[in-house]
C-alpha cells in the first residue's frame, strides 16, 4: 500500500518546503548565538526579529509581544503559572472550560493542588461554553479566564470576543489557546481583546519544537524556567533560531491564503460529511454545525470501536484519529467528546478526520468508498450490532 | 506498538462470527469499557471441538479474542481452564502494558463459556 492520505492534520502537519528552505539556511549559515554581539550572531539575531515581526503582525501585535517558546503545551503553561505567581496576591480563581487541552487542564489541576481554585466551564452539545455561567463564575478573586479559541478535536469555535468583552469588563486577564485556530481562521488580538495567546508552529505547517506566547504589553507575568535574559525576560534558554525561523515564514504562508483555503477545505469536509452521512448508517456527527474549523470532521459510528478503526484505515493507507479510551493509557475516552454528552459506549466509536493543505477532492473519493466497507467489516462481529439487529426485528 | 503477530490476528480474525446452538457461550465486558467479548464453545466428549467469538473492542481485544479460540479447539474442558491472561498474550508475542486487559477479558470470557456449559450439563443430568 503506497498511497498515503493524511488526514490528520489537527495533530500535526507536514512542513512546507518554503519553510524547509529558511531552515535549512539556518542551521547552515546561521549557526550564531543571537545573544552575542558581533556580527555572525548578530545574523541570527536578524532573522529571529524578522520572525518575531511577521508573526506579531499576522496577530495585530507588536514584536516585543511575542514570547517563542518550545510550542503550544509550554506557552500554555506559562501563561497559566505565569499569571498564578504574578497574581496571586489579588485572587486565587481561574475559570477555564471542560474541553480545553490538556495542557491547560492539567496546568489548572496542579494549580489546585497549589491552592487555587478553579472552574472548568460547561459547554453545551456542541461544545459551545456557557457564557451565563462564566459571568456567574466570576469573582473578585479571579484572575485568570483561559478558554481555547477552537476545540482540536471537535473543531467548534469559541465565542472569543464576547468572552474577551466579559474579562475586559471584570478587569480578569484573558489567555486563549490557539493552536488550532492560528492559520485555519483569523485572529486578531485586539479585536477580541486578548492579553495572550498560545500558538504551535507544527500545527500550520512548521517545524515541532517551536510556538509561542503573546503577552500583551503591561500583563502582570512571571517566568516559570529561570536562567538568561532572553524573550524580554519570560523565557531563559538560547533560543531555538532555526525552528523560530521556521515558525515565522509557516506563520506568514498560512495566515497569506486563509481565506481562500477555508473555503476550498469547507467545500472538502462538507463532501466528505455528506458522503458519509449517506453511506455509513448509525453515524452522529459531533462539533458545532457552522461554528467549526473549516478542516475538522468528528463523528462517532456506533456499535464499534474506534481505535480497531483507526488501525484498519491504517491498513487502507489512511492516517486519521479516535477520541476512544483504547488509544489512551488512562482507559478514559476523551474528555471532549463526555464533555458534549456523549454516553462512554459511542464516545469509543469516535473518529477525528482533519483535512490540510494536501488533501484532494480524489482523498475524500477514496475515503468515501474505503471507509464505509472497514465499518462494515468490524460491524459483521461486533455483538452489539447484532443485537441491535435482533432487537430491531 | 503492536507485535505483528497481534496485527497478523486482528487483519485476519479467527473463528469469528456467531456459532448456531453452542453448547456454552460466555460473555464479559460492557460497552461503557469499550470492550465486549463473546465466546461460544462446541464441546464433546469433554473435548472443546469448536470456538468462535464476537467482539466489540480495539485492535488488540479482537486479537486475544481470535488466539483464544485458537489456543482452545482440540482442548479438553480441564486443559482449557488452564488457559490464561498470559498464554494469550505470549502467544501473540506480547502486549502493550495497557492492553493486557485485553487478555484478561479473553481467559474470562473463556472461563465463562466453560462454566455456562457445565450448568447446562448439570441441568441436563
Amino acid at each position: 500500500m503506497n498511497r498515503l492520505i493524511y488526514l490528520d492534520n489537527n495533530a500535526t502537519t507536514q512542513v512546507h518546503p518554503e519553510v524547509v528552505e529558511i531552515m535549512d539556511y539556518c542551521l547552515t549559515e546561521c549557526f550564531g548565538n543571537p545573544s552575542t554581539v558581533y556580527s555572525f550572531g548578530r545574523k541570527a539575531k536578524r532573522l529571529m526579529d524578522e520572525s518575531r515581526e511577521k508573526i506579531a503582525k499576522m496577530i495585530d501585535a507588536s514584536k516585543d509581544e511575542i514570547v517563542f517558546t518550545s510550542g503550544g503545551t509550554e506557552a500554555d503553561n506559562l501563561a497559566i503559572f505565569g499569571i498564578a505567581k504574578a497574581n496571586k496576591d489579588k485572587g486565587k480563581h481561574i475559570i477555564t472550560s471542560k474541553i480545553e487541552h490538556h495542557a491547560v487542564i492539567n496546568s489548572c489541576k496542579a494549580l489546585e493542588k497549589d491552592g487555587f481554585e478553579v472552574t472548568y466551564l460547561d459547554v453545551d452539545k456542541y461544545g459551545i461554553v456557557n457564557l451565563e455561567q462564566l459571568e456567574r463564575s466570576i469573582k473578585k478573586e479571579t484572575i485568570l479566564i483561559s478558554i481555547m479559541h477552537a476545540n482540536n478535536e471537535i473543531g467548534t469555535i469559541e465565542p472569543i470576543a464576547e468572552i474577551g468583552k466579559i474579562a475586559k469588563e471584570h478587569k480578569i486577564y484573558f489567555h486563549s489557546d490557539t493552536v488550532q485556530s492560528i492559520g485555519k481562521i483569523r485572529v486578531d488580538v485586539k479585536e477580541m481583546n486578548l492579553d495572550m495567546i498560545s500558538i504551535s508552529s507544527h500545527k500550520l505547517y512548521g517545524p515541532k519544537g517551536v510556538g509561542c506566547l503573546y503577552v500583551k504589553k503591561g500583563t502582570r507575568l512571571k517566568p516559570i524556567l529561570y536562567g538568561g535574559e532572553q524573550e524580554h525576560r519570560l523565557r531563559a534558554g538560547t533560543e531555538n533560531v532555526p525552528g523560530i525561523a521556521g515558525f515565522g515564514r509557516a506563520m506568514e504562508l498560512a495566515i497569506t491564503d486563509t481565506d481562500k483555503e477555508n473555503e476550498r477545505l469547507t467545500r472538502l469536509r462538507d463532501r466528505l460529511q455528506e458522503g458519509l452521512a449517506k453511506r455509513v448508517k448509525h453515524i452522529i456527527f459531533n462539533g458545532h454545525l457552522t461554528e467549526r474549523l473549516p478542516n475538522t470532521l468528528n463523528c462517532a459510528i456506533q456499535f464499534i470501536e474506534g481505535e480497531s478503526l483507526i488501525l484498519k484505515l491504517d491498513d487502507l493507507g489512511i492516517c486519521a484519529s479516535t477520541g476512544s479510551a483504547c488509544t489512551s493509557a488512562s482507559l478514559e475516552p476523551s474528555h471532549v467528546l463526555l464533555a458534549i454528552g456523549l454516553p462512554h459506549e459511542i464516545a469509543h466509536g469516535s473518529l477525528r478526520l482533519s483535512l490540510g493543505r494536501d488533501t484532494t477532492d480524489e482523498d475524500i473519493d477514496y475515503v468515501l468508498d474505503v471507509l464505509p466497507k472497514a465499518v462494515d467489516e468490524l460491524r459483521a462481529f461486533s455483538p452489539l450490532y447484532k443485537e441491535f439487529l435482533k432487537k430491531g426485528k | 506498538m503492536y507485535s505483528e503477530k497481534v496485527m497478523e490476528h486482528f487483519r485476519h480474525p479467527r473463528n469469528v462470527g456467531e456459532m448456531e446452538n453452542p453448547d456454552g457461550t460466555g460473555r464479559v465486558g460492557n460497552p461503557v469499557c469499550g470492550d465486549i467479548m463473546e465466546l461460544y464453545i462446541k464441546v464433546q466428549d469433554g473435548v472443546i471441538v469448536d470456538a468462535k467469538f464476537q467482539t466489540f473492542g480495539c485492535g488488540a481485544a479482537i486479537a486475544t479474542s481470535s488466539m483464544v479460540t485458537e489456543l482452545v479447539k482440540g482442548k479438553t474442558l480441564d486443559e482449557a481452564l488452564k488457559i490464561s491472561n498470559k498464554t494469550v498474550a505470549e502467544a501473540l508475542d506480547g502486549l502493550p502494558a495497557n492492553k493486557l486487559h485485553c487478555s484478561v477479558l479473553a481467559e474470562e470470557a473463556l472461563q465463562a463459556a466453560i462454566e455456562d456449559y457445565r450448568k447446562k450439563e448439570g441441568a441436563n443430568k
